[in-house]
């Protein structure tokens, strides 16, 4: 979905926008796949409730969307060439952060990691932009067999990802390279008031939405 | 005397919106978003002898026309809050700040109430013995008339500044207990804290809430909220703080006719931060539409 709209809020790759919907009483946070001047391009996939009434919507209609939520990748860390590993609905955020890359002329990796086939997406637009794409399935049926873990290469200098936690964990402990990493969470709010998304860290306890989503790889702290 | 200010236990208010606790952090991240001078107060993060993390996540559940929320008080402990949080807050609101205090024993809820009474411009401790997301302590305290006294007669005795005691919805009868802690010699009561509630996750089988249960606020609590105000306000001598899906302009002047002298205004502040400040800018609109010329006029029905 393309939004169009004041996107000057939104200064880093790895934000997220929360969006009111009709009906629903808390708003739904979505990363910023891509952001020019006056549009940004959301990408979801139709899970729930909520998600279904996104999919009816018809271009003309309008959102109520809170921008430029949450800190957002640190790119200065990335060295000359870093590898993006994207799981499933984890995958649009590392667009904005592979484009960003690719302008400071990075040589840059993608890892797009799905089940199956069928939920592919992407891949052709990382190439695009320049990068070098290894997608992986977990049922062989594309790509890679496995896991994204089966694909880091080992020239690669940091990794920056975003999927869910069990992937996250399998990056961090399958990798010596440093990296940043981008969790999920059930919000309250989305912009630090209610703490409802709060995790513990080596350096104190963060919230997802404001003191994340994004986190360095030395401070997560894994729950056994 | 501006035709929006109240007086709260001796204390003048600009206007009678004051955002909850819980629900605002430490006032000063809604800073970046809106001038927060403008809020009659600010009731801060409920707050605790010991830091506290709260309970595991996920903490938040959605619900039709509200939430449920979890947290468990997660709080950085009264000395960080006095030392670390208030200085920010102090630089963006220069008003009087309510405390919302909670312990797990009295000798908790003492301890904070002594380290808050030494700072100038807490106006009034809020008394927090209703959150329900913790054991052994908090809603434990406000569900028995006699310990919601207990613990109000020995808060009284470690502070100066006004007592608010925060009473609980999850008890047979709201009015014994606000006056049960009025004659142990509360200053006021606000009410309501959140409605016990749970959700399942039919996917999974199991609870939303990793602490399976959760306090349940927004829009959805509005009427229950708003006839525990009517109640307690006719049993009571002392005021009355009305809180629970406090929406808009007329959510607040509703809330006002039940008997409320001031509002507080949660679950709406996570949905839009600007709530409260929208609903500063209708409250004139609204009460020119019903013909009230003043708030602190305004006498409930």
């Amino acid at each position: 979905m393309v939004l169009s709209g004041d996107t000057s809020e939104i200064t880093k790759p790895g934000q997220f926008i929360n969006i009111a919907l009709p009906g629903f009483y808390l708003r739904r946070p979505i990363s910023v796949c891509d952001r020019e001047e006056n549009s940004l391009t959301i990408i979801y996939k139709t899970v729930g409730h909520g998600t279904a009434i996104m999919a009816e919507m018809k271009p003309g209609e309008k959102l109520n969307a809170l921008t430029g939520l949450g800190n957002g990748y640190d790119t200065g860390a990335s060295g000359e060439t870093p590898v993006l590993i994207g799981g499933g609905v984890g995958v649009p955020p590392l667009y904005l952060l592979a484009k960003e890359l690719r302008k400071e002329n990075k040589k840059v990796s993608v890892i797009l990691g799905f089940n199956t086939k069928n939920e592919i997406f992407y891949e052709e637009e990382f190439r695009a932009l320049g990068c070098e794409v290894f997608v992986t399935t977990v049922d062989g049926s594309c790509g890679i067999k496995g896991f994204v873990t089966a694909a880091i290469p080992n020239n690669a200098s940091y990794f920056y990802s975003c999927g869910p936690e069990p992937m996250l964990r399998a990056i961090c402990d399958s990798t010596e390279i440093s990296g940043q990493l981008s969790f999920e969470e059930r919000m309250g709010c989305g912009f630090g008031a209610c703490v409802g998304c709060t995790r513990k860290t080596k350096s104190g306890y963060k919230r997802v939405c404001k003191d994340g989503p994004v986190f360095f790889k030395e401070e997560v702290l894994w729950e056994s | 005397m501006g035709k929006l200010s109240v007086n709260l236990c001796g204390i003048e208010l600009k206007n009678p919106v004051i955002p909850a606790s819980g629900t605002f952090g430490f006032g000063y991240e809604f800073a970046e978003i809106y001038d927060i001078n403008r809020l009659g107060s600010i009731s801060i993060k409920g707050t605790t002898k010991d830091p506290r993390f709260g309970n595991p996540t996920p903490r938040i559940a959605e619900c039709p026309s509200g939430l449920l929320n979890s947290v468990g008080l997660q709080n950085p402990g009264v000395e960080r809050v006095i030392n670390e949080e208030l200085p920010k807050l102090r630089k963006c609101f220069h008003g009087y700040i309510m405390a919302n205090v909670s312990g797990f024993s009295l000798e908790d809820y003492v301890y904070t109430c002594e380290k808050f009474n030494d700072v100038p411009d807490i106006g009034w401790i809020e008394l927090n013995i209703s959150c329900p997301n913790v054991h052994g302590g908090g809603m434990s305290f406000g569900t028995s008339p006699k310990d919601a006294a207990e613990v109000t007669r020995a808060v009284k005795k470690s502070t100066s500044k006004p007592v608010i005691v925060k009473l609980t919805p999850n008890v047979t009868n709201i009015t014994e207990i606000a006056k049960a802690v009025e004659d142990a010699g509360a200053d006021g009561v606000s009410l309501i804290n959140t409605l016990l509630g749970m959700r399942i996750d039919l996917r999974t089988r199991k609870p939303v809430l990793y602490n399976r249960t959760g306090g349940l606020s927004g829009p959805a609590v509005f009427p229950v909220a708003l006839r525990m105000v009517y109640d307690v306000s006719h049993a009571v001598n002392i005021p009355v703080v009305g809180m629970g899906g406090i929406s808009s302009a007329e959510d607040v002047i509703e809330m006002m006719l039940a008997g409320a002298t001031a509002v507080e205004v949660g679950a709406a502040n996570l949905v839009d931060p600007e709530a409260c400040n929208k609903i500063i800018d209708d409250l004139p609109k609204v009460m020119e539409k019903y013909n009230i010329s003043s708030l602190a006029e305004l006498r409930r029905i």
